[in-house]
């Protein structure tokens, strides 16, 4: 019975432990599932549009689509920078077995160049991983079939489809339109990484860098739904690329041709203005290069030729060469000094074949010395003056000018200043003064430095387009636009700007033209041998810029002097007279001198004049 | 007129009563066979999708559904008292399984948890899931209750033998609940609560030598990618980051059955496994989720109530630790799919693709019904 008791005490005392620790249990349970079902409410409730977009973030990718760029046409509409679909090999390493014994294998296949290795060796530097590497572009259809043929033994070989940049005129045009590139690591700031996402090239120098922003037209944007290994499922929504705009040019090619042809192997540059609008009808930069090299990539040893070349191809002279203008300026000159009384049409003055300053023994020469062991003649006046080049004349005008107001005249016709063309990198010249010569040489100005200022040598320094738009104030009689090479957008005009507007009488501006055609015309003109068999009316200047600084006594002698010291040869000319159509600036490096440059410009006005429209 | 009515009533009354008796007759309890089956079979709907509505997956675990169903009433049909007669044997069965998994074992991805026996295959740990906590209430229950130090002793090296074998497969998740159902036993028992404060006092301070001489580097970077899964976003924080993104995105009403991107688009790693929750709550939203922390607490509150009123102190530490254990690896893998816990391999009960796992467990409620119908034999028997 004790027992029995003391089983039931066991019993009622277990069950009391059980029962108190299932409370206890029952508690911690209702605890933690309170605290889970929080975590839930928290996550799915409250945080709910934060993971919604997390979601979306994850199923949606969004993929570029790359505009077409726009292409560009000559005024007629020709064709000089299009796109071509072409095939190009690329590998992506990661995925290729056995990288070197693939190389090795597309190196037979293809017969593969040196160059081609080293283009791929470079690139595969510059890539994100994963990426692929381009190898070889512009594959032909026998090369596509040798790739498809032996495909099960090249792994991470792809071939890609693309819209190549190609410019049909070849270098012809190299200058001007430059060439687009691979983008390359600084090519493209953060604020615009967005917008060249799927964006294979850019514009780097020349128009194609120049007009970048339109040219590239809009990307597209796809968003699609990707599984989480990214195989595309289904193309949500689509907004299609904008293609890039067509930029018509003023340019004329069979003009551009003429002038190319004109220039041959000399080095130099011309430019061809449309005085009524400033359109560029022809910019020739002579060496010329072929921009199509560059488009998918140049290889070093081809372009440090290019760069290291003496000639320096590469440099576009029309807007990046400085050079003297030599006696080019004396008609802006002319017409600046009757402006300012310092002469009249009649003034006279004594050329003895020198000009020597009151007090300095100095003697400035005349280049006629050289020539003919005497002045030009007695007494000569600004006509003559100009179509004979007459250095004297200009010395005695210098020194009445001054430095100052030789300088401020030179500005009106914006020497010294950017002309604002539409191309990249332009030069601005120098347009030297006491002022600039105490900031950047050091040294306070001397008279004499003046006279050598009145004959376009010394410190000043022009590029054939500032010389162009200068030369075009003085064939429309004041007013010169800023030159452009874009003559629509779109098929939607350019309107000209207006850049030189210089104010002189009208009897001023006659006295210079005349002194102008005179260069041309007239038996002493210094343009005389392009005259026979002109249909047109021509008004010029020559201009011959000296290299190396001859001493006092010295005298130049162009047998002696190596090619590169020898003097460049400048001719201006606008046509016809009255009603100018077409200016020219034509410079012909290290050529001896004015008489190498004319016959270019001879060439152009022959073609432009005679031209149907 | 009344007639009729007391005829009707009678019908009733006895139709009922026969209905009761059945489901004694046939060892059947409703609180708990109910939940359990909305559970599993909506639990399909949730598979379905989470697999990329696969047949074959679907038709593979209505068969597990149907075995475990079937374990479960044949289970229910043993006397409380055979099941504590025969704990032992299968607690040494159960261990030298796990031997012969050490010896024998085959493996995925780098564990060695499975033994196969030519005709099937099935991890011996699952079987200790269920076999350890009743060895330990048959163990327990032979001396009065609280356990003395000698019962303890030998009690706690039941339970460090086999989840030292388990651990070294290596399975963490599995020995963490095959310890767990132990130490509920222990608990249930009425071991000290200055016993338990001073286990727990000394867990804290083991973390520190548990870091640097047990855990594998694959289990510390689990834990350490918990407390900021960004830190990996491409590799071990993936898991954490798609299935909180995929709960959370799920919100109040869900994206629709079979329209949860994070599952269809296989962003969620293991959604028909271990991370089918998140399918869950991406599909059918908070209240797919509300719903489905309902008919847990059915189930747990049940199996409480059947402790609470069973007979012995065998069925009680039995069926007290049987249902902590069940909700020790719910809370595990809620906590874990939601980003509280470190990613330890732990299924959903019930919902979760797999056999063996739903087989132990309805062993284990089995013998929970064995418990809660048996408790009615003996009234009737009076």
């Amino acid at each position: 019975m004790a027992r029995q008791l003391n089983q039931m005490q066991d019993w009622a005392r277990e069950t009391q432990i059980t029962h108190g620790r299932v409370t206890v249990l029952a508690a911690v349970m209702v605890l933690f599932m309170m605290g889970l079902l929080y975590r839930y409410f928290s996550l799915q409730v409250i945080q709910n549009e934060e993971f919604r977009a997390q979601s979306d973030r994850n199923r949606i990718a969004v993929r570029t689509v790359a505009p077409t760029r726009g292409v560009i046409v000559d005024r007629s509409g020709n064709l000089l920078a299009v796109n071509q679909p072409s095939f190009t090999l690329a590998i992506t390493p990661e995925r290729a077995e056995d990288l070197d014994n693939v190389l090795t294998k597309l190196s037979d296949l293809l017969r593969l160049t040196d160059t081609d290795i080293e283009l791929f060796t470079q690139a595969r530097k510059r890539r994100r991983p994963l990426s692929p590497v381009p190898l070889k572009y512009r594959l032909t259809d026998e090369e596509l079939a040798v790739i498809a043929v032996n495909k099960h033994a090249l792994s991470g070989v792809s071939v890609q489809s693309e819209l190549t940049r190609h410019y049909p005129e070849g270098d012809l045009l190299g200058h001007a339109l430059g060439y687009v590139g691979r983008i390359g690591i600084d090519d493209v700031d953060e604020s615009e990484k967005e917008a060249y996402r799927g964006i294979s090239h850019i514009g780097k120098v020349g128009l194609e860098a120049y007009y970048e922003d339109v040219l590239k037209g809009g990307l597209g944007v796809s968003r699609i739904e990707t599984n989480a290994r990214g195989v595309e499922l289904d193309v949500i929504d689509r907004i299609e690329p904008v293609p890039g705009a067509e930029l018509t040019l003023h340019l004329d090619i069979e003009l551009q041709r003429v002038a190319a042809a004109a220039m041959g192997d000399m080095r130099g540059a011309v430019v061809a203005l449309d005085p009524r609008s400033g359109g560029v009808l022809s910019a020739v930069s002579s060496p010329r290069y072929d921009p199509n090299k560059f488009v998918n990539g140049i290889s070093f040893s081809d372009y440090a030729e290019l760069r290291d070349s003496r000639d320096a191809p590469l440099l576009n002279r029309v807007i990046q060469g400085q050079y003297p203008p030599a006696s080019t300026i004396k008609p802006m000159l002319g017409l600046a000094g009757l402006n300012r009384d310092l002469i009249t049409i009649d003034t006279a003055i004594p050329d003895p074949g020198y000009y020597q300053l009151p007090g300095d023994p100095r003697r400035y020469r005349d280049w006629i010395l050289r020539v003919r062991g005497t002045g030009h003649a007695e007494e000569m006046n600004l006509r003559d003056s100009i179509a004979q080049s007459c250095d004297v004349y200009f010395y005695e005008l210098a020194n009445r000018f001054g430095i100052d107001a030789l300088a401020e005249s030179l500005d009106d016709f914006g020497i010294g200043s950017v002309t604002g063309v539409d191309l990249p990198s332009e030069k601005r010249g120098i347009l030297p003064s006491p002022e600039w010569k105490r900031r950047v040489i050091g040294s306070s100005w001397y008279g004499g430095e003046t006279l050598i200022v009145g004959i376009g040598q010394g410190y000043m320094l022009v590029t054939p387009m500032q010389l162009a738009v200068a030369t075009t104030a003085l064939a429309t009689r004041g007013t010169a636009f800023k030159p452009t090479f874009v003559a629509a957008v779109d098929g939607i005009s350019v309107e000209p700007e207006p850049l030189l507007n210089v104010s002189v009488e009208t009897a001023y501006w006659d006295e210079v033209v005349a002194g102008m055609v005179d260069t041309v015309s007239s038996v002493r003109g210094t343009a005389f041998g392009m005259r026979s068999g002109l249909t047109y009316s021509v008004a010029g200047k020559t201009g011959t810029a000296q290299v190396v600084g001859i001493a006092q006594d010295a005298t130049y002698d162009e047998e002696a002097l190596s090619e590169y010291q020898r003097n460049h040869g400048w001719f201006i000319a606008f046509a016809p007279v009255e009603n100018p159509e077409i200016v020219l600036a034509v410079l012909t490096e290290n050529s001896g001198g004015g008489s190498s440059a004319y016959p270019v410009a001879r060439a152009m006005l022959d073609y432009w004049m005679s031209r149907d429209e | 007129m009344s007639n009729e009515f007391a005829r009707v009533a009678e019908v009733s009354s006895r139709e009922l009563g026969v209905r009761v008796r059945l489901l004694r007759v046939l060892h059947i309890d409703l609180w708990l066979v109910m939940p359990l089956l909305v559970l599993s079979i909506g639990g399909l709907f949730v598979l379905y999708s989470a697999s990329g509505q696969s047949d074959v997956m679907l038709n593979t675990q209505m068969r597990n559904i149907a075995v475990a169903m079937t374990v479960l009433l044949v289970t229910a049909q043993f006397r409380v008292e055979t099941l504590r007669g025969v704990s032992p044997y299968i607690f040494v069965l159960a261990t030298l399984l796990l031997v012969a998994v050490a010896f024998f074992g085959v493996g995925a991805k780098g564990a060695q948890r499975w033994l196969s026996l030519g005709f099937i295959r099935f991890q011996p740990s699952e079987v200790m899931k269920v076999a350890m906590p009743w060895a330990l209430a048959w163990w327990l229950s032979k001396k009065a209750l609280p356990p003395d130090l000698r019962s303890l002793a030998v009690a706690f090296a039941m339970v460090a033998v086999p989840t030292g074998l388990i651990l070294q497969q290596p399975d963490l998740g599995t020995s963490l609940l095959v310890a767990i159902s132990g130490l509920a036993a222990i608990y249930m028992a009425g071991i000290q609560w200055r016993y338990i404060f001073s286990m727990m006092a000394l867990a804290l301070i083991s973390i520190w030598p548990a870091w640097v001489f047990v855990l594998k580097d694959y289990q510390k970077q689990r834990v350490l990618t918990l407390f900021n899964p960004e830190s990996d976003r491409l590799g071990a924080g993936w898991n954490i980051i798609q299935s909180k993104t995929a709960i959370g995105s799920g919100g109040w009403e869900g994206l629709g059955w079979t329209q949860g991107s994070q599952a269809q688009l296989d962003f969620l790693p293991e959604g028909h496994t271990d991370f089918i929750i998140a399918v869950l709550a991406e599909e059918f939203g908070f209240r797919g989720v509300l719903l489905l922390f309902l008919i847990y607490a059915v189930i747990l509150g049940r199996g409480l109530v059947i402790t609470w009123r069973a007979q012995s102190s065998f069925a009680r530490i039995l069926g007290g630790a049987l249902v902590a254990t069940f909700f020790f690896g719910l809370v595990v893998n809620l906590g874990m799919v939601s980003g509280l816990l470190p990613v330890v391999g732990v299924p959903l009960p019930m919902v979760s693709y797999g056999g063996t796992a739903m087989v132990s467990m309805m062993i284990a409620f089995g013998m929970l019904t064995a418990i809660s119908t048996e408790r009615r034999i003996t009234r009737t028997m009076r």
